[in-house]
């Protein structure tokens, strides 16, 4: 079987956004949604206050499922798979899936995201899924009544810290510096709620408990002191780190793991690969946002598309490549 | 066979007193990455009918089996073989992984 068009790995709103453009320009994508991550790091929010358009905010996982909605009334496909293995050089890409499918395609558009950064302690491993935890939304529940912590400054932080009010005794902030990083909207909002206190210029250095988290260590970051806060959770905030796994070697990535897009005389989302393009946070080390994502997705997909015109315009000129016959399509 | 709901109440009879190995997954209604994992768990409990089968527990309803088992963290699926816990899982995982998972304890 011929080689599509275009294969969109990533779900999130870059993904989606791209497969929306992508299916109305005709080029019948096929997303790689994910196995289990579906939707992207939205998923596992609730209330999202700044995209434009919802005048009362939208939960994440409703905008995520309306996006892919649309995205799927033009013609896109999502999978519910992951992509585990590309070869993204030459003329026809390959994307194989852990389902065991290869998707050949012209062009392929990254939208893999970013995954939670970890605090890197070897505690916090073994009490994952045993206090520790990434998801506040998901577990919040479990922590009904009970003093618990939350690490990092920026809005993410901010969300978790205020969503947990609903369930814990105490929420504790902890956070390296002495003044958050977040909006000043979801800033002030913490620190007026009585039920948030803050651990400034702090980081954890230790998890305690056996089978369970049965408190921190945190040393001040000016002193070096250390003192032990008892709390039966942590909910780590600390920001994202870029999923690039399937990529190294493939794409050319810069110190901090992020693709490079652009430059070079190449068009805004154009990787160093030809054909090859990349969006959302898999990209992004500044912005990071719902919005600004979709709007990377809408132009890697417009990309894309330039890009696939071109190659056509110079292949109705006398040819000068074929395909290799040997790349199968196996639906 | 598909999923079937246990509760407190029916645990003990439907998963610790099962003469097959008993999967449960301990989930919750808001949880994104319990509703990404249900439609893999649905495929397994056909796939392995007969040989495993595949119990969904509702964390919020159920508290005292969430609690007994140290359940912090949904979706957690929990194995047990002759009333004991053999084997647990925290998070979404995609199907090759937990059809892996399933395969080690029932070799």
């Amino acid at each position: 079987m011929d080689a599509r068009d275009v294969v969109i790995i990533g779900s999130g709103p870059a993904g989606y956004t791209a497969a929306i453009y992508a299916a109305r320009a005709g080029l019948a994508p096929v997303v790689l949604a994910g196995a289990v991550t579906a939707g992207g790091a939205l998923m596992n929010t609730t209330e999202v206050e700044n995209f434009p358009g919802f005048v009362e905010g939208v939960m994440g996982p409703e905008l995520m499922e309306t996006m892919q909605k649309q995205a799927e009334r033009f013609g896109a496909e999502v999978v519910y798979d992951d992509a585990v293995e590309v070869d993204l050089v030459g003329p026809v890409k390959t994307v194989v899936t852990g389902g065991g499918t290869t998707y050949t395609a012209r062009a392929v558009i990254l939208a893999t995201g970013s995954a939670y950064r970890e605090l890197g302690l070897d505690d916090e491993k073994r009490l994952s899924g045993h206090g520790v935890s990434w998801c506040a939304t998901c577990d919040g529940f479990f922590f009904r009544g009970q003093d618990i912590v939350v690490v990092g400054g920026g809005d993410s932080a901010i969300e978790e810290a205020t969503f947990l009010t609903r369930f814990a005794n105490k929420v504790t902030l902890v956070h390296r510096r002495d003044e958050l990083r977040a909006s000043k909207i979801m800033a002030d909002r913490a620190l007026s709620d009585p039920k948030i206190e803050f651990a400034w210029n702090s980081t954890i250095v230790g998890i305690h408990g056996q089978d369970k988290v049965a408190g921190v260590r945190l040393r001040d970051t000016v002193t070096g002191d250390e003192r032990d806060l008892d709390v039966t959770g942590v909910f780590v905030a600390i920001g994202h780190i870029p999923r690039n796994e399937l990529l190294v070697g493939q794409v050319d990535l810069d110190d901090a793991g992020y693709v490079l897009a652009g430059g070079a005389g190449r068009r805004g989302t154009a990787t160093n690969v030809e054909g090859v393009f990349a969006c959302g946070d898999l990209v992004d080390h500044t912005y990071r946002q719902a919005i600004t994502a979709a709007g990377s997705g809408c132009a890697a997909a417009l990309d894309a598309q330039h890009w696939l015109a071109e190659q056509l315009g110079a292949a109705e000129a006398p040819a000068p490549q074929t395909l290799p016959q040997k790349i199968e399509e196996t639906l | 066979m598909s999923t079937f709901p246990v509760t407190d109440a029916t645990f003990k009879s439907e998963v610790l007193d099962a003469d097959v190995p008993v999967l449960v997954d301990f989930w919750a209604p808001w949880c994104g990455p319990c509703r990404a994992v249900a439609p893999i768990l649905e495929e397994l409990s056909e796939t392995y009918a007969g040989r495993i089968k595949i119990a969904k527990l509702n964390s919020d309803e159920n508290p005292q089996v969430t609690a007994s088992y140290g359940i912090t963290a949904i979706p957690t699926l929990n194995i047990y073989k002759g009333g004991e816990l053999v084997k647990q899982v925290i998070g979404a995982r995609p199907k090759p992984a937990l059809t892996a998972e399933i395969e080690a304890v029932l070799s």
